[in-house]
C-alpha cells in the first residue's frame, strides 16, 4: 500500500495531515467545551416549578413581609405578628398589580385600586373579585421553602 | 238528592261540571283590555307582547291593578267606573300613582323584599320633582325613564334604566336643545360624556361599575352635585387622588375661589384620559389656566412633568432592548416581569400628582427608575450573551471550515493520480 | 513499532482484528453521477447519533411531569451553561433528521434501490421512518408548552377516529381519556426508552442488510456497466468514501450550530389544560400535509365520515408504501411504472400540502 513518495509529496502529506489533525482536534474541542460546562450543575439549583426558597430565617421581623419570585410571578412572604409565616401569590386578582403587606392593618393591600385581602388570601374589601392563591410554607433549617399546595 | 242518584242525573252533573271547568280557565285568562287595545293605534296601543314582557304582568298584576275596571267584561263594559276604572292618569299625578305601591314597603315585600321604596321621597327632592310640584309637566316623571307598558327591571340590559342605557335615556330630553330651551342649561352633556373615558369603560371594556349620569347625579333624586360636593362624588372611586388633594394646598384655594374641585382640571362630562401634557406648558396644560408661567408653582410643575417623561422614556427604552433580546432568542422573562413593577410606579407617580408636592412624586419616579435601570441592564446583558454566543459560533464554524478544507485536501491528495490513486479502481 | 501498530497487534492476537476489518477494507461504493445520494442515509444516522447524545445531556436536567416539565426546560435554557445550545441543537437536529430521512427514502425510491434482493432493507427503513415520526410526535410534547399541548390533543384525537381500534389507541397514547400529565409521562417513556430501544435494534438490522448486500446501483447505470464492464467505477469505503461522509457530517454540524445560535428554539408559554386553544394550532411541519388534508376533506365522503375516510386513506397509503418493493416486479414494467408514479405523486402531494398548510394560516 505504501508507494514511493517524493520528499515534496511527503512534505505536502505531512502539511495536510497536520492541518486536518489540528482542525479535527480544535473542532472537537469546540464541541466538547460546551458539553463539559453543561455537565457542571449551575449554582442556582432547580427545585422544580413547585418549590422556591423564599428567604432565610431572620430575613423578616414579626409583622413584616417581602416579595419573592415564584415561578414567573411575584409572591408575598409574610411573617405575622405572632411569628407565623404565610405565603401567597402577590398578583392582585383585580387587574394584576403587585400587592403589599400593610403592617398597620395586618392585611394585604393593593395600592392600585384600594383592594384588601386578609392573611388567608380572602378578598375582603375593594374591587378584587377572587381570593389570592395561598402557598405552603416549610421552614427547613435556615431556609424558608414555599411550594404550591398539593392537591389531594 | 234523588235526582243526582239517577243515571240521567249523573250525566247532567258531569256535563255541568265539565262545562264549568272549561269556562274557568277562559274566565281567568280573559283580558278584554288587550283584546281591544292590542289592535288600536298609538297612543292607545298596548300590544300583548309589551304586556308579556312587563315585570308587573309577570308578577301577576294586570291592567286593572293600575287602571281599575274589569278585564273580564267585554268591550267598553270593561272600563266601567263602577269597577273603579281610573283611565290614564295625568302626568302630574304619575309619581304619586306609581308611588302608591312603590313607596309601600309592606306591600312591595310580597313581590320583592329587596326593592327600595324611597324612590318617591327622593324624587320629591330632585330638580324634576320640584319643578313638577311647581306645575312644570315637561320634566321627567316615572314613565319617561322606565317606560309605561312593557317595563323591564333595571337589571335587564334592554331596560332604558339599565346602567348601559342610562345616558341615552337622559339624553332624550337633555340633548334636545329645542325642548330644553327655556331651562337655559347646556344640552351637550351626552355628547361630551360619549367622548369620556367613563363612557369608554362601560361600552368598550364592559365595566358596569363605570359612572354614568345617575352615578354622579343620582337617579330618582337627580340633581347636579353642588360645587363643594363634586369632589366627594369623584372620591367614591378615585380615593387616593381625593385623599391627596385634601391634604394639598389646592383644596383650600379652590374652596375659597368657589371652584368645583376635580372638575376644574378634569371637566365633568367630558372626562378624558389624563395625559402628562396636562402638566406641561403646552396647549394642553391645565395649570396655566390659573398660574403664571415662570412662577414657583410652574417650576414645580415643570420638574414633575420632566420626571414623568423621564420615567416613561426609561420604561420604553428597557422594553425596546428586551424586545430585541427576546426576538434574538434570549430568555428575559424575569426582566419583562419586573417592567410591570416600573409601570405600576409610573401609575402611582401620576396619582401622587394630586398632592401637588414634587418631592412625593419624585419618590415614586425614583423607585420606577431603579427598576427600569435593572431591567435595561438585564436586557443589555442578554444582548451581550447573544453576541458572545455568535462569537462562539464563529469560532466553531471556523474550525469546522478548517476541517472541511483539510479533508478536501487530504482526499484530493490520496486520489491525486487517476491511474495510481489509492481510492478508485 | 509505533504505538498504533502495537495496539493493532495486541487486538490481532485476541480477536483477530485484521479478519474483522478485512471486509470493511475491501468495501467499495459505486461511483457514478448519482452517487451523492448515497450520503443521505449516513447523514440521517449521524443526526440520530446527535439526538442520542443531546438527548442524554437533556435527560440530566429535564423533569417529566406537568408541574415541572416546562420549568425544567426553562431552567435548561436560562440557567444551565450552554443548555440553550444543547436544547436548540436537539430540536433542530430532530427536524433535520426527519427531513433527511424523507429525502433518503425518496432517493432510494427514485433510484430503485429497493429492488430484489433489498426488499427487507426497504421495509426496515420504512419502519425506521415511522419511528422517527413517533420520536418527533412524542418529543414535541415534552416541553409542555401551549402549542405542544394542543397539537398533541388534536393529533391523538385524530388517532381516536380510526374505526374499531381508534378509541383504544387514543386512550393508550394519552394514558387516559384526555391529554394530561399522564400523557406527558407516557410520551416521555416512549421517547427515551421504548422508541430508542426499537430504533437501535432496527438500525443495526438495516445497516447489517446494507452491508450484506452492498450499495445498489441505479438500473440505467447497472445496464451500462453490464455492457461496458471497463467503465465500472467504485470508491473505497475506507478511507475515501468515509472521509467524504465525514465532510458531510461536519457540514451538518456547522449548520446545526448556526441554527442553534442564531435561531434558538423558543420556549413558548406553559400549557394550561383548562385554557382555550390559541389560534394557529398546527402540528410540526412533517405532519402538516396530513393535517391540511384532513382539514380540507369534505365532511362526508361517500358513505363515510370525511375525517375517518382521510385517516383510512393515509393508513392504507402507509401500508402500501411499506410494501412498494413487492409491486415493482409485477406485470413486466407496469408494476415499476406504478411505483415510480406513486413516488412522484406522493412527493408532489406532500410538498404541495405542506406549503398549502403554512400559506393558509
Amino acid at each position: 500500500m505504501e508507494r514511493e513518495e517524493t520528499p515534496s509529496l511527503h512534505g505536502r502529506r505531512r502539511l495536510i495531515e497536520t492541518v486536518l489533525g489540528g482542525g479535527l482536534l480544535a473542532s472537537i474541542a469546540s464541541f466538547l467545551y460546551p458539553v463539559m460546562r453543561y455537565l457542571i450543575p449551575p449554582r442556582v439549583v432547580d427545585l422544580g416549578g413547585d418549590q422556591v426558597v423564599a428567604g432565610k430565617v431572620g430575613d423578616l421581623k414579626p409583622n413584616g413581609a417581602k416579595i419573592f419570585r415564584f415561578g414567573t410571578r411575584p409572591a408575598l412572604l409574610v411573617m405575622t405578628a405572632e411569628g407565623e409565616y404565610r405565603a401567597l401569590s402577590a398578583v392582585c386578582t383585580h387587574l394584576g398589580c403587585t400587592v403589599q403587606y400593610r403592617g398597620d392593618l395586618h392585611e394585604i393591600w393593593c395600592a392600585c385600586h384600594n383592594g384588601f385581602y386578609d392573611l388567608n388570601g380572602r378578598n375582603v374589601s375593594g374591587p378584587p373579585p377572587r381570593p389570592l392563591e395561598v402557598y405552603q410554607v416549610n421552614v427547613r433549617g435556615e431556609e424558608i421553602f414555599v411550594s404550591r399546595k398539593r392537591e389531594s | 238528592m234523588d235526582t243526582w242518584h239517577s243515571r240521567a242525573g249523573r250525566w247532567i252533573l258531569a256535563l255541568a261540571l265539565g262545562a264549568g271547568f272549561c269556562a274557568l280557565p277562559a274566565g281567568a285568562q280573559q283580558n278584554s283590555c288587550l283584546d281591544c287595545h292590542g289592535s288600536l293605534d298609538p297612543p292607545l296601543q298596548v300590544t300583548a307582547e309589551q304586556y308579556a314582557r312587563d315585570i308587573h304582568a309577570q308578577k301577576g298584576l294586570n291592567c286593572a291593578s293600575c287602571h281599575g275596571g274589569d278585564p273580564t267584561k267585554a268591550d267598553m263594559d270593561a272600563m266601567s267606573k263602577k269597577a273603579g276604572f281610573r283611565g290614564k292618569p295625568d302626568r302630574k299625578q304619575i309619581p304619586e300613582f306609581c308611588g302608591k305601591c312603590h313607596s309601600d314597603a309592606a306591600f312591595l315585600r310580597q313581590y320583592n323584599p329587596s326593592l327600595r321604596t324611597d324612590q318617591l321621597a327622593q324624587y320629591k327632592t330632585s330638580v324634576h320633582g320640584q319643578r313638577l310640584a311647581h306645575g312644570d309637566s315637561k320634566v321627567a316623571v316615572c314613565i319617561d325613564c322606565h317606560g309605561v307598558h312593557g317595563i323591564r327591571p333595571a337589571s335587564d340590559t334592554r331596560s332604558p334604566v339599565n346602567p348601559l342605557n342610562v345616558a341615552q335615556t337622559c339624553s332624550h330630553c337633555h340633548s334636545n336643545a329645542e325642548y330644553m330651551k327655556e331651562y337655559k342649561i347646556p344640552t351637550d352633556q351626552f355628547e361630551k360624556y360619549s367622548k369620556s373615558v367613563h363612557h369608554e369603560a362601560m361600552t368598550v371594556r364592559g365595566d358596569l361599575s363605570a359612572p354614568t349620569c345617575t352615578t354622579c347625579h343620582g337617579n330618582h333624586g337627580a340633581a347636579p352635585p353642588g360645587v363643594g360636593s363634586v369632589r366627594n362624588v369623584c372620591a367614591t372611586c378615585h380615593v387616593f387622588q381625593s385623599q391627596m388633594f385634601d391634604k394639598s394646598t389646592h383644596k383650600a384655594a379652590f374652596e375659597k375661589a368657589g371652584l368645583p374641585g376635580c372638575v376644574v382640571c378634569h371637566s365633568n362630562h367630558e372626562v378624558k384620559h389624563p395625559t402628562d401634557a396636562m402638566l406641561s406648558t403646552g396647549p394642553q396644560s391645565v395649570c396655566v389656566r390659573c398660574h403664571t408661567p415662570g412662577d414657583r408653582c410652574d417650576q414645580a410643575t415643570t420638574t414633575i412633568h420632566a420626571g414623568l417623561t423621564h420615567l416613561q422614556g426609561a420604561i420604553q427604552e428597557a422594553d425596546a432592548v428586551l424586545a430585541v433580546a427576546e426576538s434574538s432568542g434570549m430568555e428575559v422573562s424575569e426582566a419583562r416581569l419586573n417592567q410591570d413593577q416600573a409601570r405600576d410606579d409610573l401609575t402611582k407617580a401620576r396619582v401622587t400628582i394630586h398632592s401637588f408636592r414634587k418631592e412625593l412624586v419624585n419618590q415614586d419616579i425614583q423607585a420606577g427608575l431603579k427598576v427600569t435601570a435593572a431591567d435595561l441592564e438585564a436586557g443589555k446583558g442578554a444582548l451581550r450573551e447573544r453576541d458572545y454566543r455568535r462569537v462562539g459560533l464563529a469560532v466553531s464554524v471556523f474550525f469546522i471550515l478548517i476541517v472541511l478544507l483539510g479533508l478536501r485536501a487530504y482526499i484530493r491528495f490520496i486520489e491525486r493520480e487517476p491511474n495510481t490513486s489509492e481510492g478508485t479502481s | 513499532m509505533g504505538p498504533m501498530a502495537r495496539a493493532r497487534e495486541w487486538l490481532e492476537e485476541r480477536i483477530h482484528w485484521a479478519e474483522i476489518i478485512a471486509p470493511l477494507k475491501k468495501k467499495t461504493v459505486p461511483r457514478h453521477k448519482l452517487s451523492p445520494w448515497y450520503f443521505l442515509g449516513g447523514i440521517t444516522l449521524f443526526l440520530f447519533m446527535i439526538q442520542v447524545c443531546t438527548g442524554i445531556l437533556l435527560l440530566l436536567y429535564y423533569r417529566p411531569g406537568a408541574n415541572e416539565a416546562f420549568e425544567s426546560v426553562q431552567y435548561i435554557m436560562t440557567r444551565v451553561q450552554f443548555g440553550w445550545l444543547v436544547r436548540s441543537i436537539h430540536s433542530w437536529s430532530a427536524n433535520l433528521m426527519i427531513l433527511t430521512a424523507f429525502a433518503h427514502m425518496f432517493s432510494v425510491l427514485f433510484l430503485r434501490a429497493y429492488r430484489k434482493p433489498r426488499e427487507l432493507t426497504w421495509v426496515s427503513g420504512m419502519v425506521l421512518l415511522f419511528l422517527a415520526l413517533g420520536f418527533g410526535f412524542s418529543g414535541y410534547l415534552l416541553p409542555w408548552n401551549t402549542l405542544a399541548f394542543f397539537a398533541t390533543k388534536v393529533g391523538t384525537q385524530i388517532t381516536g377516529q380510526v374505526p374499531v381500534v381508534g378509541h383504544a389507541m387514543m386512550v393508550f397514547l394519552r394514558g387516559g381519556e384526555d391529554v394530561t400529565g399522564a400523557t406527558l409521562t407516557r410520551f416521555f417513556g416512549f421517547h427515551v426508552a421504548v422508541l430508542p430501544g426499537i430504533t437501535v435494534l432496527l438500525i443495526m438490522i438495516h445497516l447489517a442488510l446494507v452491508q450484506y448486500f452492498g450499495m445498489s446501483v441505479p438500473p440505467g447505470v447497472e445496464q451500462r456497466w453490464k455492457e461496458h464492464p471497463e467503465e465500472v467505477r467504485g470508491t473505497k469505503f475506507f478511507p475515501n468514501f468515509f472521509l467524504r461522509e465525514l465532510m458531510a457530517w461536519y457540514i451538518a454540524l456547522g449548520a446545526l450550530g448556526a441554527l442553534a445560535a442564531i435561531w434558538p428554539w423558543e420556549l413558548g408559554t406553559k400549557a394550561d389544560p383548562f385554557g382555550s386553544a390559541p389560534a394557529g394550532i398546527r402540528p410540526e411541519w412533517y405532519f402538516m400535509f396530513m393535517f391540511q388534508t384532513l382539514k380540507k376533506i369534505p365532511a362526508r365522503l361517500w358513505f363515510m365520515d370525511g375525517e375517518v375516510a382521510g385517516i383510512l386513506v393515509f393508513g392504507a397509503a402507509g401500508a402500501l408504501w411499506v410494501l412498494l418493493p413487492f409491486f415493482d416486479p409485477v406485470a413486466k414494467g407496469r408494476g415499476r411504472r406504478f411505483v415510480m408514479g406513486a413516488g412522484v405523486f406522493a412527493l408532489a402531494y406532500i410538498l404541495a400540502m405542506t406549503v398549502y398548510g403554512y400559506v393558509a394560516q
